[in-house]
């Protein structure tokens, strides 16, 4: 009965003087299950929740409408064009797969490299990870023009003579997208086995009960049960992270390995990563601030984590404008008529506003993350991560649009994205909403497992004993 | 026999026969902490019990290795289903593109063996992570929903705050009464508990 006599989060006992606690006030075992369970078993709804839901409920609509409509129509009814033959299908499929790429850098590499700040965020970005990889897998479905023949993308034995080009990026993607899907699956249901055994073993409700309970699979947290799942998350994580590196490398070959003049680049794949990895903790900043006000999270999800990942932004957006001015400068130093010709076009082209805008969005506005200030303040750092998703929206249109001004003026083009582009990506963000707080609602979105063990120890915790020092 | 959770179905099937007789699966006691946990299962391994399991609300590495429990089973599970994805993975798109549909692209060999790399180290990644998933779950026998422990009136706090050191009857050296005394001597802090299937 050790632990349970009081609840010494309210009993307002003074804080322990330590530099960063990762965990603010004093929380125990049961208090750290209650707090992030009783979101999910008790608690009502904070107006916020139904606020985000509601608004992702009615953008899923739109979603629907403009698929129903694709589907029936064709793809004929977006802007798409010969020489911009990708349009806002691949925009936004670069974009939204980046933004998950966050949620496994998140629990994969930082598990690695010791960081264990990262486990009050790590379930909630996975979380994003998967809902936004789903958000990507869309487009291309939805461009494939018949999109019920997606299945001809994996090699199946078949009499119709065809087959994949396994020397080609597209179909690397193919595997890299389903293969990163599975994996971010898998490794955030391991990582919630446990969880759902607290939450069946403290659930009122008899359908909770049932349902966590068939979730949780039985675990008993079973001293050799717990040997092999740290083992398995450990391994997890380091196969999630080349796996990481590898996707979004494989996504900017399906631009690099062409030969349209700033995109056959070596530089692309590790631009690509870092940009990912900067629109990424954005989405991440941008939900958990107001999300920590809301459920009142703000003992788990402190300040400190907030200045962490504006610093993570920092240093990701200036690789990121690296890869700008190496663009350019290659351009320039390789004397490739075509190179500097289209970066010409692409700062005072047609759309030599968007390029300003992304400059704007991921090179001056970030600076502001130099300022301790801005890192701690929930407004600032708020807007700096819109608009980096907005810089990296327009980076990939940037990129894309490259393909107005090919190589012969003969085939220079427009491109206008039409209403039913628009509705597309909106309702893409309406689905990535509604999955995102329906997963609030019903899975506890903080490792309450993992807080445990991040507990100092006469709180009864594993004194910040981490998966790293039992696994090997 | 009592269910302690709507979750667990009542053990049936291979009960004893006589229904008011219940087979006991073992005795179970509770620590209120992690340390005493760890004091407690080593002096049950120093008094000869050898069937044994902990239950703590998160991982306590320190019990797996004072009962013996192996070390590096999943990761041969996971390098074993790697191996096998990979190996897997360029054969398949080698045997396509070099015997079964062969496509020349670009008067390129075909077995254009770096081409092949990408979807090899994904297929890799594929089966090595689900090797994990179903390997977890094989290994730990899971799911199982009707775990006799979950008859236990308490046991529900082992996901909560609670540190349980369960004893078989399996074991050897089990005798009813002696083993609920030992545990009760090792100060545990409920009254030790004995678990029916």
């Amino acid at each position: 009965m050790a632990t349970t006599a009081e609840h010494p989060a309210r009993s307002g006992l003074p804080l322990e003087p330590e530099m960063h606690p990762l965990v603010q006030n004093r929380h125990d075992l049961v208090s750290v299950g209650d707090a992030i369970g009783e979101v999910v078993l008790n608690l009502p709804h904070p107006k916020g929740w139904w606020v985000g839901f509601l608004a992702g409920f009615a953008l899923l609509q739109i979603l629907i409408v403009s698929v129903a409509w694709l589907f029936y129509m064709g793809v004929g009814i977006w802007g798409i064009n010969v020489p911009t033959a990708w349009g806002f299908a691949i925009i936004n499929f670069v974009w939204w797969i980046g933004i998950g790429h966050a949620g496994t850098l998140i629990s994969a590499v930082l598990l690695l490299l010791h960081q264990k700040w990262r486990t009050s965020i790590n379930r909630f970005s996975e979380a994003m990870t998967i809902f936004a990889v789903m958000c990507a897998g869309l487009f291309p479905l939805l461009h494939m023009g018949r999109p019920w023949f997606f299945y001809w993308l994996y090699p199946f034995p078949n009499v119709a003579g065809m087959y994949p080009q396994f020397r080609s990026p597209l179909t690397w993607d193919v595997f890299a997208v389903t293969t990163y899907f599975t994996v971010s699956l898998v490794f955030w249901y391991i990582g919630l086995i446990p969880d759902l055994a607290a939450l069946r073993d403290r659930a009122l409700k008899p359908w909770q009960r049932v349902v966590y309970g068939i979730l949780a699979l039985g675990w008993r947290g079973s001293a050799i049960h717990w040997r092999r799942y740290e083992k398995v998350y450990l391994l997890l994580g380091g196969l999630s992270t080349p796996l990481v590196l590898s996707v979004h490398t494989v996504v900017s070959f399906d631009f690099a390995v062409s030969i349209v003049p700033l995109w056959h680049a070596t530089i692309f794949p590790p631009f690509f990563v870092a940009g990912a990895i900067f629109s990424g903790f954005a989405m991440v900043v941008a939900l958990a601030l107001p999300i920590r006000k809301w459920y009142h999270l703000e003992d788990f999800f402190t300040d400190h984590h907030m200045d962490i990942c504006g610093k993570v932004m920092l240093a990701t957006g200036m690789l990121v404008c690296y890869g700008y001015f190496s663009e350019a400068y290659m351009a320039w130093y390789g004397h490739s008529l075509y190179e500097w010709g289209t970066t010409i076009e692409r700062a005072f082209g047609p759309y030599g506003w968007s390029y300003w805008t992304l400059l704007f969005c991921n090179l001056v506005v970030p600076q502001l993350l130099w300022f301790k200030w801005a890192r701690r303040s929930p407004f600032w750092l708020e807007l700096v991560c819109i608009s980096a998703l907005i810089g990296m929206w327009f980076e990939r249109y940037v990129i894309v649009i490259t393909l107005t001004r090919d190589q012969i003026p003969g085939i220079w083009g427009r491109y206008t994205p039409t209403i039913w582009d628009y509705a597309t990506m909106v309702g893409s963000l309406g689905m990535f909403f509604f999955l995102f707080f329906l997963f609030l609602r019903y899975l506890p979105m903080i490792s309450i497992t993992e807080m445990r063990e991040l507990l100092p120890k006469k709180q009864g915790g594993g004194g910040g004993h981490s998966i790293m020092e039992n696994a090997p | 026999m009592s269910t302690a959770t709507p979750t667990t179905a009542p053990a049936h099937g291979h009960g004893p026969a006589d229904p008011d007789e219940p087979t006991a699966y073992g005795a179970l006691a509770a620590f209120p902490d992690a340390d005493s946990l760890i004091v407690a299962t080593r002096k049950a391994r120093d008094a000869g019990y050898t069937r044994m399991d902990t239950h703590t609300p998160y991982p306590v590495g320190e019990t797996a290795d004072i009962l013996g429990f192996p070390k590096s089973e999943m990761g041969v599970v996971m390098f074993v289903g790697g191996l096998t994805g990979a190996c897997a993975g360029f054969f398949m798109q080698y045997w396509d593109n070099a015997y079964g549909y062969s496509l020349n692209i670009g008067g390129r060999p075909y077995m254009s063996w770096p081409s092949f790399i990408p979807i090899t180290f994904e297929m890799m990644v594929l089966t090595a992570a689900l090797s994990g998933l179903f390997g977890l779950m094989a290994l730990c026998g899971l799911p199982r929903l009707h775990h006799p422990l979950f008859n236990s009136k308490t046991f529900d706090r082992a996901t909560r705050d609670w540190f349980f050191l369960s004893v078989e009857a399996a074991d050897p050296k089990y005798d009813r009464d002696g083993t609920l005394a030992f545990l009760t001597s090792l100060n545990p802090a409920a009254p030790v508990e004995e678990v029916f299937e």
